[in-house]
């Protein structure tokens, strides 16, 4: 799938009045975070973002891809989407064992080789969590650690998907650096919906929600991007602290 | 001349939630709907139907399989149906074992599953699934994207012929394609010659007719037996 931008076309609020931001265009290669208290409405954007809403959703927002109305294939064949969601689930709930789940996720995405995608997932995962994950482990043992660590390697290699959806990457104590230097991809629209000052800040723009609405966009300024470097320092040494703590060390 | 929906599916799949979102949306398009409910032992969902504004009637099987049951009936339920003038009857069915299908080959068949019940779920049902016209897919918030995409294709590889849908029985996002899948399958038919897709298991032992005792001497009918290795 080649398309340059997507564009969001404004809806209505929790109280049905219209949001102050009518059009969004956002284009390949940038990141974006969606920042707001909780209820707000983040991730109701990003799953009108998923579906490709078409006035069809609560918001009645409308989902552009190069300023054109999608096709409903692209909403439907998973083979066909071009949104990968990384929800904010941090459990699986089906009954299956890793490397069949994976095997049988790279069929549905018409993966050629399902065996060896299974396999780089796994390794991916295991990279970005503490206790390894075996091939044979049930999806529902996993801790919330090991989920979510599968889930984002899953979002990340098993699809080719130009867009990237992260809801809540710090739940589940697992490195949030190393988790996004996974899912970034230079050519993609990443969309980043965080509580984590340090995430908000990653993204060139914010999309500021309120009462379900978007209510503004702030581009990130110079005394931002110093502050982002300060809340990267503090969160190697946070980083080093915990890791010093689950090897059983005094600090 | 009405369309008639027979919506299926296991227990707490979502089937009323869905058929609630539908009903908002097909309301506000200035159809019109009446809604028949068939249920085991007892339900209320005739009244929350008629809260949203349309004739509803319920059916309670109790000792009968309740997809028999609505077989048994359907004629008189079209014709209510045709008495309050529904463009659109919607007919939504407890079902038992999910053996059966209790889909006519012209009324629309819909088969509602839930995501978070088990991946197996497809494979247990019988003619529900595999012979609707419409596979709707529920609660696919409370998963995983990798886990719906998974259980879309278990679905669609016993039924390759249904769309399939998503839809969130809560917020009623992707009730809009199930109403539009409806609108384009033609099936104003009058009910009238119409005959069953599958058959229905028969159920005609001893069990069926009010036998309480274990054991073969008061077995008669239709019996069965398992192969049990010795």
């Amino acid at each position: 799938m080649t398309f340059k931008s997507i564009t969001i076309l404004g809806g209505v609020d929790k109280d049905g009045k219209d949001e102050n931001i009518r059009a969004l265009t956002i284009e390949r290669g940038e990141i974006y975070s969606v920042i707001g208290f909780t209820g707000s409405g983040k991730s109701r954007l990003i799953r009108d973002i998923e579906q490709l809403a078409d006035r069809d959703t609560v918001t009645k927002r409308q989902i552009l891809i190069d300023g054109k109305t999608p096709d409903y294939s692209m909403r439907r064949d998973p083979s066909k989407k071009i949104v990968a969601h990384l929800t904010q689930n941090m459990n699986y709930i089906m009954d299956l064992q890793c490397g069949d789940f994976l095997r049988l996720r790279a069929e549905c995405r018409k993966m050629t080789d399902a065996k060896k995608n299974a396999e780089q997932i796994l390794e991916t995962a295991n990279k970005l969590c503490g206790e390894p994950i075996a091939d044979y482990a049930q999806l529902t043992s996993l801790s919330g650690g090991q989920s979510r660590a599968l889930m984002i390697a899953d979002t990340a290699i098993n699809t080719n998907a130009p867009i990237i959806l992260i809801d809540e990457i710090e739940n589940a104590g697992i490195d949030k650096k190393a988790a996004m230097d996974t899912l970034l991809g230079s050519d993609k629209i990443i969309i980043v919906v965080t509580h984590d000052p340090m995430l908000a800040l990653s993204g060139k723009k914010r999309i500021i929600m309120r009462n379900g609405g978007m209510d503004g966009l702030l581009t990130l300024t110079e005394k931002e991007k110093e502050v982002f470097s300060k809340l990267q320092t503090l969160s190697e040494y946070s980083l080093e602290v915990q890791r010093n703590l689950r090897l059983g060390k005094t600090l | 001349m009405q369309k008639i929906v027979i919506i299926g599916g296991p227990p707490a799949a979502g089937k009323t939630a869905v058929i609630s979102q539908l009903i908002r949306l097909l309301k506000s398009d200035g159809k019109s709907v009446a809604v028949c409910k068939i249920d085991c032992l007892q339900t209320r969902d005739d009244e929350s139907y008629r809260m949203l504004g349309v004739p509803a009637i319920a059916g309670l099987s109790r000792d009968i399989c309740p997809d028999h049951f609505l077989a048994a009936n359907l004629e008189e339920i079209a014709a209510w149906g045709i008495r309050k003038a529904a463009e659109i009857l919607i007919i939504e069915t407890a079902g038992l074992c999910h053996r059966c299908a209790p889909a006519t080959k012209k009324t629309i068949a819909v088969c509602v599953l839930d995501c978070v019940s088990s991946i197996r779920v497809p494979d247990k049902i019988g003619p529900v699934l595999t012979d609707c016209d419409i596979a709707v897919i529920t609660k696919g918030d409370m998963v995983s994207q990798a886990e719906t995409e998974v259980f879309w294709q278990s679905v669609s590889a016993l039924n390759s012929r249904a769309e399939i849908v998503e839809v969130n029985g809560v917020t009623g996002s992707g009730v809009q394609y199930l109403k539009r899948f409806i609108d384009e399958i033609d099936a104003a038919h009058s009910i009238v010659g119409d005959e069953l897709r599958s058959d229905m298991p028969s159920a005609i032992c001893s069990y069926c007719i009010g036998e309480r005792r274990i054991g073969n001497m008061y077995q008669q009918g239709v019996v069965t037996k398992m192969e049990i290795p010795t």
